[in-house]
């Protein structure tokens, strides 16, 4: 079945009896070995995922199931699944097996999804192009000469080449919206804390958060209420309400124009604007100003980098991970098994976080950017009072080839120009493909909303979904 | 701000990392370039802006302390690199 339509048609199909569970995981399965140059999945659970087919096709038949009965759905490796292999696509997790399984995945599970395996991403979910695996680069099934983005590049790619019906990423600055724009799917970032990040590797806390890769609109809210919910194991969990059919009929969307400015490839812009003349037709469309997003990208580097340095000092060596076999003192146990373990770019930006909280420099680069961050949030509290949803690019350019910008971090950094701000602020944006470039490479556009308003963007989604003829 | 490859060294060992002489250097470089860029939040004026730590404005709940089922011993040394039946093993720190 790989004219997957969405999960209300499968579900159909497999109450009728019309299509086999078993069958279908068969083909995922015989699809991802024959797709391995992709190189979508760090692993992949075959006997498992038959075992749960069997088991949740007689619970269909019984008339008692999940609410995800049937979704074959792949797992980004930072989340752990209890006995399954983690790496965070590292090497200093080669051999980690999870004692747990992640409250996200978990939830998935309890709903009768099939989890089919663990995919690729950039190492500790930190890139934009998941070239920074230590178990090699994933390529854009839509131009394998091409990066699919990052960090969650190998669920996107799963789920772009048909490997699985649903994918998760987790979303620290892009890392789900970037590659959603880079492969031609929809991604959703939720609000900071409405999924539990319990079970979830820790790359920058304040800023992680856990949503889906999506072909359509209607398979988004349906997982989006399954991964929701406070957890007592996650204290910044925060409960909400459930997503809504919410009508958007009246609703008023703001551009800003600080996204429009320069450094916007030409062809996503004459893109944008098209769509937005179609909009025009059925919303209020307003410009409105963010004017201090621009610092968005310096305040992001600063904040990720020094949670990132403190959430990696776990890793030495001691009670899990790669241990160096050169540990003539503990000292040198350290030191020999993180940099043996990690790799350059984890390196770098431990680097750097422990540059911009050590004394000295403290107020000059990490509290400043605290301030920023609020300066920003007030960007959004104004707007917001003004307009529901915000539209602009997911990314300056279409997906890049591969080894094109690995050897300048900071041009790589700037990728993440226009998807930082809905991470520094906590509020959910969503990257939906409105149509090709003249390279035939899918182009995203994003909506962002304000905290806990998940349903207008699934709305406006559905909206574009049903309205608009790709080009 | 700029930082020396002197400065780099010292870093990295805060960092608990190990880099050769041409790995500081180009390290140097690339953090150079990344904090030059990160130096344009200085166009801001933030004198009377309070930190932000986190973006939702959470306020922190006790619960009661109750003891709960954790991971086990045995679950735990699964994933150790070198233990006995009670503890992490690791070099000897003390020398006499």
């Amino acid at each position: 079945m790989v004219l997957y339509r969405d999960h209300d048609e499968k579900l159909d199909l497999l109450k009728a009896g019309k299509l086999s569970l078993l069958e279908n995981v068969k083909e995922f399965l015989k699809r991802i070995d024959a797709n391995k140059d992709i190189n979508a999945f760090n692993f992949v659970f075959e006997k498992d995922a038959l075992e749960s087919a069997e088991i949740i096709q007689e619970k269909i038949k019984s008339g008692k199931f999940g609410k995800l009965a049937g979704m074959v759905i792949a797992i980004k490796d930072v989340l752990s699944i209890q006995n399954k292999p983690l790496t965070c696509s590292s090497k200093i997790l080669e051999n980690f097996h999870s004692v747990y399984t992640a409250t996200a995945v978990q939830k998935l599970i309890n709903e009768d999804a099939v989890i089919i395996g663990k995919t690729s991403c950039d190492e500790f979910a930190m890139g934009s192009s998941n070239e920074n695996s230590a178990f090699g680069p994933v390529k854009n099934p839509i131009d394998k000469t091409r990066v699919p983005g990052g960090s969650s590049g190998g669920s996107a790619a799963a789920l772009a080449a048909n490997l699985c019906d649903a994918s998760i990423g987790t979303d620290t600055g892009g890392s789900i919206r970037q590659p959603a724009a880079f492969t031609g799917l929809i991604g959703l970032k939720p609000t900071y804390g409405r999924v539990s990040r319990f079970g979830l590797t820790a790359y920058a806390s304040s800023f992680d958060s856990i949503g889906p890769f999506a072909k359509n609109s209607s398979d988004l809210p349906k997982i989006m209420d399954v991964l929701s919910g406070q957890d007592l194991n996650d204290s910044t969990s925060i409960s909400s309400s459930s997503i809504i059919d919410e009508d958007i009929s009246k609703i008023k969307i703001g551009v800003p124009k600080e996204f429009f400015a320069a450094g916007l490839d030409t062809e996503i812009k004459s893109r944008i604007d098209q769509i937005i003349s179609i909009l025009e037709k059925n919303f209020e469309i307003v410009e409105i100003e963010l004017p201090n997003t621009k610092y968005s990208i310096a305040a992001y580097y600063i904040l990720t980098t020094a949670e990132a340095s403190s959430n990696l000092s776990r890793y030495d060596g001691v009670r899990y991970g790669h241990r160096s076999k050169s540990n003539i003192n503990l000292q040198d146990l350290y030191e020999s098994s993180r940099s043996e373990g990690f790799g350059d770019e984890v390196k770098r930006r431990i680097m750097l976080g422990t540059y911009v909280l050590s004394a000295g420099y403290y107020d000059a680069y990490y509290r400043k950017a605290q301030k920023v961050r609020r300066i920003i949030k007030n960007d959004f509290e104004k707007a917001f009072d003004k307009v529901d949803l915000i539209l602009s690019p997911t990314t300056p350019t279409t997906a890049f080839k591969i080894g094109e910008k690995t050897d300048d971090p900071l041009s790589m950094y700037l990728n993440d120009i226009y998807t930082t701000p809905a991470n520094l602020v906590g509020i959910p944006a969503i990257s939906i493909p409105i149509g090709n470039d003249s390279n035939n490479l899918p182009i995203g556009l994003q909506f962002m909303a304000n905290i806990f308003e998940e349903s207008k963007l699934i709305a406006v989604s559905k909206f574009i979904e049903n309205n608009l003829v790709k080009k | 701000m700029s930082v020396n490859n002197k400065q780099v060294e010292q870093i990295a060992k805060l960092a608990r990392l190990k880099f050769d002489e041409n790995e500081i250097e180009n390290l140097t470089k690339d953090m150079n370039k990344i904090l030059d860029y990160m130096d344009q939040l200085n166009e801001l004026d933030t004198d009377n802006i309070e930190p932000l730590s986190h973006p939702l404005d959470l306020s922190n709940v006790m619960r009661e302390d109750n003891l709960k089922e954790s991971i086990s011993r045995d679950d735990v040394f699964k994933n150790a690199p070198s233990h006995n039946e009670e503890f992490f093993k690791v070099p000897k720190v003390i020398n006499k």
